[in-house]
């Protein structure tokens, strides 16, 4: 389920309807450098907006803004149904229940919002009235181990990292192979029945590679390992349903899927969402409050302290409905006919080796690559001289990248609106690299 | 683009003064947290204090042309020089490179240098530049030269020749950090 050839792939965008798609998005048409057309392949990092929903967010704030879940007036109910409006609205889109969704600043908070509930956990009476069973899956001390991969970003190996600190537990890793893909071989070994949970990326952020979610899940589950998975590079860009996933928690952020900034997603299973201490306390997220000590509010809320982001919520919402609009598998189809474009392209200069899986199998738009003795800050450089935008440096996977013998990697990464004659563009300026630092004669 | 001038692609295939040597005094390691570039650099100095020459920099450096290019031309120019003149260099540096473009930069002052007035048109880049600098006077310190003292002698009455180490109080890395390009 999580491999390309079982995603339905629908079809490419027409010319007419890529040009129609671009005219939403008003920052495609700019200039930079000099009048040089913006050929933004850096939506990896972030993704470009969509005025319809830069209008949603506009429309809230111009008509209906007010704090949510507070006051009675008009306007907070209003923006109160805005808000858990557009929050049945992304649940939708990932295939959960609307309880199952918590809304966060970013996809690095959802990821530390499930590691802080295991050393959250360990606190006195914080698992009391939790289902046994359960709460011992949230135990996490010596001799517990925590898995995450080679691959992750640094956002979903951090907080592990240091959950493991607070701890005691361990913290081991699936290593990846030289062709960029997880070693699976090392499952059995590195997954065992002292593991507690298992973090991993759904598509790495560097290589491109989609891994193969149901195989991790399985050797978790039958050692009784949660499951948590950063889908920040996923679910804009493929068909994505968290139930047949079967990962028990799911983290991605907005801005990367035509969302606004400010704003990610944490999607937990409800049993274990109730039964997780809170991460962030204050307001909003209680029941009731005494001076002497405080009940929680139920999820999602228990996780939603302060005033939440009501505008981006709906902004998201807004950037889901876009997407379903064009359609999932024709956005997978779009970035994966743009992917095979590059990786002929570059497959043809010698002097260029790209980092990832070189076929288009479990592969997905994101393309890093190396040019022989030229530094990626350089090729960057060039590339941002002709009006070309990616992403240059180690892409916050620091680790990955010393494991592929690099220091930095330069990359190019799709989104639906992107186009064949970009493709071209980036190919054409790449050309002019070994030209300015005289590595080709 | 005038980014890459031929000096800096120069400096950058060929690095003058590169390799680490004995003796030295102090060795730093920094890293450009943005990027994973880094720089080994060693200070020897001969003499003591303001007036301390400094008899050899090297280094071992893993980066783009600009941080390479930038710590070729950083040992080239202070090698054989006094402290003092040094720092002064690496105030003209920094304030050309933090200028935006509005400073060319003076070739008394930092030689090959101001072949990387470009690089101040582009902000993600400044830090690249600054890598081998910051290094340098951090290695200076290590090695026990004390920038506070000397910077702060610009405040004494006695009219010390201590103008060209007036800009030695910029030598604080929250002051010639740019912006960076984290994610």
């Amino acid at each position: 389920m999580s491999s390309m050839s079982d995603v339905a792939v629908g079809a490419a965008f027409t010319a007419a309807e890529s040009a129609a798609l671009r005219g939403d998005f008003a920052i495609l048409s700019r200039t930079v450098r000099g009048g040089k057309p913006l050929v933004y392949l850096d939506s990896g990092a972030t993704s470009q907006k969509p005025r319809q929903m830069l209008e949603a967010e506009r429309a809230f704030y111009e008509q209906h803004n007010a704090a949510v879940h507070r006051g009675a007036h008009q306007l907070a109910e209003e923006a109160t149904d805005a808000y858990e409006g557009a929050r049945a609205t992304v649940a939708r889109f990932i295939g959960a229940q609307t309880q199952e969704v918590v809304f966060t600043k970013n996809a690095t908070e959802a990821l530390n919002l499930v590691a802080y509930s295991f050393s959250n956990a360990g606190a006195t009476g914080a698992m009391d009235g939790v289902d046994p069973a359960l709460a011992a899956k949230f135990a996490l001390g010596q001799g517990d181990e925590i898995v995450i991969t080679e691959m992750e970003h640094h956002s979903n190996l951090v907080p592990w990292q240091e959950l493991a600190r607070r701890t005691g537990a361990t913290l081991r890793w699936i290593g990846v192979t030289d062709d960029g893909r997880l070693n699976l071989g090392d499952l059995d070994t590195v997954i065992t029945d002292r593991t507690k949970v298992v973090a991993f990326t759904h598509v790495s952020n560097v290589l491109g590679t989609i891994n193969p979610v149901d195989v991790i899940v399985e050797r978790a589950r039958a050692v009784g390992a949660l499951t948590v998975l950063d889908a920040c590079q996923s679910v804009p860009h493929l068909a994505v349903d968290v139930v047949d996933l079967g990962v028990d928690f799911v983290a991605f952020s907005g801005h990367k899927m035509f969302g606004p900034l400010g704003i990610g997603v944490l999607w937990g299973r409800y049993d274990l969402l109730k039964a997780m201490p809170p991460f962030l306390t204050g307001g909003s997220m209680i029941e009731v409050v005494r001076m002497e000590a405080t009940t929680y509010a139920d999820p999602p809320q228990r996780f939603e302290a302060g005033v939440p982001m009501a505008a981006q919520a709906v902004g998201l919402a807004a950037a889901c409905d876009y997407l379903t609009d064009l359609g999932m598998a024709r956005v997978t189809a779009q970035e994966q006919v743009l992917t095979q474009a590059l990786l002929a392209g570059l497959a043809q200069r010698p002097w260029v080796r790209v980092v990832g899986p070189l076929d288009g199998n479990d592969r997905s738009g994101a393309v890093s690559f190396v040019v022989d003795g030229i530094h990626p800050h350089d090729v960057g450089q060039i590339l941002d001289d002709a009006g070309v935008a990616v992403r240059v440096g180690h892409h916050c996977a620091w680790p990955l990248h010393r494991r592929m013998g690099l220091t930095a990697t330069t990359r190019a990464s799709f989104a639906a609106y992107n186009t064949f004659a970009e493709v071209d563009a980036l190919l054409t300026a790449l050309d002019r690299v070994p030209v300015v630092f005289g590595t080709v004669i | 683009m005038d980014l890459y001038q031929e000096i800096i692609l120069e400096h950058s295939k060929r690095p003058l003064h590169a390799g680490l040597r004995e003796p030295f005094n102090a060795q730093v390691h920094h890293v450009n947290p943005t990027c994973g570039d880094e720089v080994t650099l060693r200070v020897q100095l001969s003499g003591q204090g303001r007036s301390a020459v400094i008899a050899d920099v090297s280094y071992d450096a893993l980066g783009c042309s600009i941080s390479t290019a930038a710590t070729s031309v950083l040992a080239d120019e202070v090698i054989g020089h006094s402290v003092k003149e040094a720092l002064s260099s690496f105030a003209a540096m920094r304030k050309m490179l933090t200028s935006k473009g509005a400073d060319p930069g003076d070739e008394d002052e930092i030689g090959d240098g101001v072949a990387f007035a470009g690089v101040s048109k582009y902000p993600a880049r400044v830090k690249c530049a600054l890598l081998g600098w910051m290094a340098f006077t951090d290695a200076l310190t290590q090695a026990g030269v004390d920038i506070a003292e000397i910077s702060a002698s610009r405040t004494s009455p006695s009219g010390s020749p201590s103008t060209v180490l007036n800009n030695t109080t910029a030598i604080n890395p929250t002051q010639v950090e740019p912006r960076r390009t984290h994610d």
